[in-house]
């Protein structure tokens, strides 16, 4: 019992708990869910897919919960600003009103380089009005959420810029040779190179003291505004990113599409991961799980014939019921009734104890 | 004595200033903006008292949907269901109508049940078990779409054959006196008119201006944005009163979805996506603060008129990319973004 409740305690605890739940729901619905083969010389499987097609959010989920922890608000604009980077870079790549190129303008890296520093220069943007001007993150990244998308419509001369070039595919799909699916190890090298930046340097603990106490942390020496500028701007380039695997998937930047809707899905992921939307204290590896608990329960109710139009319904009692599970006021009732049930517990024993000694 | 009588006096008008200013730029933004539109495009029919009617017959469902978030962040919170929310009671209407035949009033209180409990769901999470707003709004969401796709996932419309009564309201002119009209080249008077649902929004926005500045529920809404710990002392229910805050919200907006039904005549999954960043972006640009505590009706009816004349622009140009409307939107947003944070930083200098 003191285990159970030891474990509970434990910050992966509720991520993880999600994680297995999903997967234990497929394995019942399918046995061969946890199966992987190799076919064409590639990895292929369930497991695989969600790995897969839960890149995206995943490299989301890291730079929110930065954005999360510090300013313990959201940052909403992380759908479009996928879009426009994936737009630079295909306009770069096939030059600009180029419907559809089989020929590069410009080296291949030079045009993700460009997208990626376009994600960055949004995330500056957000992060200086954020930051220096005071303004609601909300509000601040509400601005890049409704122009990033159009924008990235103008570079694209309002069409769908397709880049029919066999390498453009390679970081969506697979490299020739190699089982593991790219998206996969853009997502793994994210990873490792924030949570280095936040292990190896005091980042991660600079992030945590300005989230819980931004004036406190200036008494004691930290820029508060550098490092909240810093977390946008990281989140900022992990959207670029995400958005060029994206936009590598389908071999194209299709403005309206990329990356709808995944900013609520990366909010989501670092609220299913345990972490406080009001900012603190952070876990990434529980927004890690979190992202790709989210891309689980998608494969999954795509899987059981749910349509893509319907899943989100399923989705939003999941997030109620985590929300509510979360909430300290929830808690404290549940700690209240069980602390009223131990003292009952514990007076009846007292009264059986002192029965037969009368 | 004489000083300590003056003083809040003093104090008042500055405060007074502080929030009247922001509202007087939008409106004069407004003026400015459509004056201009009325220059460059006057051959377009852009001067014609009509262009402006339509600007409010198209944009009835809107006005409701940000009064009601006016009412929202001003206790400090968002709501971000309400796009979702309208595309269901559209769904509904349209399924109810033109596929089971049912009435209309029938269906319209439904609608307006629906959205009750809804905002009551909604606000006893944010109110009573104190869930970040933007979440619980945005389970609301995806709540709200799924449904409109688990009701139907066709395009549906609302024709003359199924809905006579529904068909007429939505088609139904109400004029203005006559002085107003103009003559066409066709040499025949065009008396300029509106639609029902434009009266149902102005109605909207009159009750909500007088709840905010007349009720002690609208008084309440402002102290419980204003200071949360401090409304709690003064003895008000900060939790009810949010979770009422809510309700208002999803109610006014499934006013707004009928409104928007009357003049979209269908309902289909897509419907209204992205209209509670209009619903918030029209309200900030009339000068509510999303910390809650200041703003005002009449504020977000110019706010909502902007983003409307915006678009008219856009289109009446014909050239322009439909993106750029998006990109001016965005601009202004932030342009008043900025301004209210030079407003709070010389106020809180003066402090």
């Amino acid at each position: 019992m003191n285990g159970v409740k030891n474990l509970t305690k434990k910050a992966l605890f509720l991520p993880i708990f999600c994680m297995i739940l999903v997967l234990l729901i497929n394995l019942a619905k399918s046995p061969t869910f946890f199966s992987v083969a190799i076919q064409n010389g590639v990895l292929y499987g369930r497991l695989i897919d969600i790995l897969n097609r839960g890149s995206e959010i995943a490299i989301l989920a890291v730079g929110q919960t930065l954005v999360v922890a510090v300013s313990a608000g959201t940052d909403i604009s992380v759908g479009s600003v996928m879009s426009l980077s994936a737009c630079g870079c295909c306009m770069m790549l096939a030059g600009y009103g180029v419907n559809s190129a089989t020929q590069l303008a410009v080296p291949m890296i030079v045009g993700m380089l460009f997208g990626v520093l376009l994600g960055g220069v949004s995330g500056a943007f957000n992060g200086t009005l954020v930051a220096k001007l005071k303004i609601q993150p909300m509000v601040a990244t509400l601005i890049l959420y409704t122009a990033a998308r159009a924008i990235g419509l103008l570079l694209c001369d309002n069409q769908i810029t397709y880049i029919r070039y066999e390498p453009y595919k390679y970081l969506g799909n697979f490299l020739p040779g190699f089982p593991v699916p790219t998206a996969i190890l853009v997502t793994i090298a994210v990873v490792a190179v924030v949570s280095l930046l936040l292990k190896r340097t005091a980042l991660g603990l600079y992030v945590q003291s300005v989230g819980i106490n931004s004036r406190a942390a200036r008494i004691s020496g930290i820029n508060s505004d550098q490092i909240c500028f810093l977390c946008y701007l990281l989140c900022g380039l992990c959207a670029g990113i995400a958005g060029i695997v994206a936009s590598s998937r389908i071999y194209s930047a299709d403005s309206n599409n990329i990356g709808l809707n995944y900013e609520l899905d990366a909010i989501l992921a670092v609220a299913l991961g345990g972490n406080s939307l009001a900012g603190g204290k952070f876990n990434m590896a529980g927004s890690i799980i979190g992202a790709y608990t989210i891309q689980a329960i998608t494969t999954t109710l795509l899987a059981m014939g749910v349509s893509t139009d319907q899943a989100p319904v399923i989705k939003a009692v999941i997030v109620v019921l985590i929300v509510v599970v979360q909430a300290p006021v929830f808690k404290a009732w549940m700690s209240r009734r069980s602390a009223r049930r131990l003292a009952l517990a514990s007076a009846a024993t007292e009264q059986g104890k002192g029965m037969p000694v009368k | 004595m004489k000083n300590a009588t003056r003083l809040p006096d003093t104090q008042k008008k500055r405060g007074v200033n502080g929030n009247t200013l922001l509202l007087l730029i939008t409106i004069v933004l407004f003026v400015v903006m459509y004056a201009t539109g009325c220059l460059v495009y006057a051959r377009k029919g852009f001067a014609h008292l009509q262009t402006f009617l339509n600007l409010l017959i198209t944009n009835a469902g809107l006005i409701c949907v940000t009064c009601g978030m006016t009412c929202v962040m001003l206790t400090g919170g968002i709501d971000i269901s309400v796009g979702s929310l309208i595309a269901m009671d559209c769904m509904i209407l349209a399924y109810g109508m033109g596929t089971k035949g049912q009435p209309c009033i029938l269906l319209i209180l439904l609608v307006l049940a629906i959205g009750v409990v809804f905002g009551l769901v909604q606000g006893v999470l944010v109110g009573y078990l104190q869930i970040q707003p933007f979440i619980v709004t945005m389970a609301g969401m995806f709540f709200a779409r799924g449904m409109t796709a688990v009701i139907c996932t066709d395009q549906i419309s609302i024709t003359q054959q199924q809905n006579a009564m529904f068909y007429s309201w939505a088609n139904a002119k109400i004029y203005l006196p006559k002085f107003l009209g103009y003559v066409n080249n066709a040499k025949k008077l065009q008396v300029p008119f509106i639609r029902p649902a434009v009266i149902i929004a102005l109605l909207v926005v009159v009750v909500i201006f007088l709840v905010l500045r007349y009720t002690k529920f609208g008084r309440s809404l402002y102290a419980v944005g204003g200071n949360e710990v401090s409304a709690a002392m003064m003895g008000l229910n900060v939790k009810r009163t949010k979770m009422k805050a809510y309700i208002l919200s999803s109610f006014l907006c499934s006013i707004g979805g009928i409104c928007y039904c009357l003049n979209t005549m269908s309902g289909s999954v897509q419907q209204a996506r992205g209209l509670e960043m209009d619903a918030i972006a029209s309200a900030v640009i009339g000068g509510t603060l999303l910390t809650g505590g200041v703003g005002n009706v009449i504020g977000s009816l110019f706010g909502v008129l902007i983003n409307g004349t915006i678009n008219t622009l856009v289109t009446s140009n014909g050239k322009l990319l439909s993106s750029w409307a998006n990109i001016a939107t965005a601009a202004l947003l932030c342009f008043f973004i900025i301004l209210q944070s030079i407003v709070a930083y010389i106020r809180n200098r003066k402090k």
